[in-house]
């Protein structure tokens, strides 16, 4: 049974990790469109994807979270890639497959994935 | 939706617009209400919020699919289809709101009925709510009859500290594993799509 105990433990790990890591200020962005369009389009199984590459790979300086409808309802799933110093990436029509495409070329070896961008999908 | 557990991602989300600082996420089951019949159970979804609240006019019109509040676009169909979806199995919806306060939203579903939506993986929901809402404190309460488990992340962050984010990649795995294994315990070793499934 998981308790508190044990988060106590997680906590005094994570404190030391994350005296030596310090604040991110150039982390990478995942977000992805969670409004209704979004969901309903499969935006869930896309996140969960992501989270689970990204864990597996053990990349730390990665955040991904959520963001509304950005108006492109079509499209949906849309992630949004943001990484400091270099212009926005739009990915459209996501599956988790190409989520898992999308962090081992583009976030871990900064190649963007043209053919899910939504310049060659519009 | 293919999922009740991602209309309450979806509506969730209006909490968080509205600012929230507290969301209660209730999901209880009833099999063994004397009003029911036999192999017959109501599930009722509650979301409550503390976040900015709707006026009267907003309320009335909450329901309407061509009403919204956003700019990008000029149709808002979160709540209408999450109400269509309870009425569709002789359920009921309900929506409360006062400006300032928050706003509790209710509905129950009848899931013996032939258009009951499967309620899917509400673990992940919590759980991806959490990790992208860290800032927000999450109540999730799931029942059914008078068994039940909570998930407070106020009660984790009195452990975590200050200085450890409920979204750190650790304290998501003990959230997670922690749903799973109480889920489990609540419903008798089944996963959490066979019993609403």
């Amino acid at each position: 049974m998981k308790s508190l105990a044990e988060l106590q433990a997680i906590r005094d790990k994570a404190k030391q990790q994350m005296n030596m890591r310090g604040e991110q200020p150039d982390a990478i962005r995942v977000l992805v469109g969670m409004a209704t369009c979004g969901i309903a389009a499969g935006a869930k199984p896309v996140l969960n994807a992501f989270v689970e590459e990204a864990a597996k790979r053990n990349l730390q300086n990665v955040i991904i979270t959520q963001t509304g409808c950005i108006g492109i309802c079509q499209f949906e799933p849309v992630v949004e890639i943001e990484i400091p110093g270099q212009d926005k990436v739009t990915y459209v029509k996501m599956t988790p497959e190409k989520a898992v495409r999308i962090v081992n070329d583009h976030l871990v070896n900064n190649n963007v994935v043209t053919e899910y961008t939504i310049g060659a999908n519009s | 939706m293919r999922e009740l557990s991602l209309n309450v991602m979806d509506i969730v989300q209006n909490s968080v617009t509205a600012k929230a600082t507290f969301i209660e996420i209730i999901v209880k089951e009833i099999t063994n209400d004397s009003l029911l019949s036999i192999n017959d159970s109501l599930l009722s979804i509650i979301i409550k919020d503390n976040g900015c609240g709707m006026s009267e006019k907003q309320l009335k019109n909450v329901t309407d699919p061509f009403f919204t509040t956003r700019t990008t676009r000029s149709v808002g169909l979160g709540i209408p289809l999450f109400k269509m979806e309870a009425e569709q199995t002789g359920g009921s919806f309900s929506i409360d709101s006062e400006i300032g306060l928050g706003t509790t939203l209710k509905a129950n579903f009848v899931t013996s009925h032939l258009d009951m939506t499967p309620l899917g993986n509400i673990n992940s929901t919590v759980s991806i709510l959490i990790r992208c809402n860290p800032d927000i404190d999450f109540l999730y309460r799931r029942s059914i009859d008078d068994k039940s488990f909570d998930l407070d992340t106020k009660e984790l962050r009195q452990v975590l500290g200050n200085d450890v984010p409920l979204n750190s990649s650790e304290v998501m795995q003990w959230i997670d594993e922690y749903l799973k294994e109480q889920t489990q315990n609540l419903i008798g070793g089944k996963d959490n799509n066979e019993i609403i499934g």
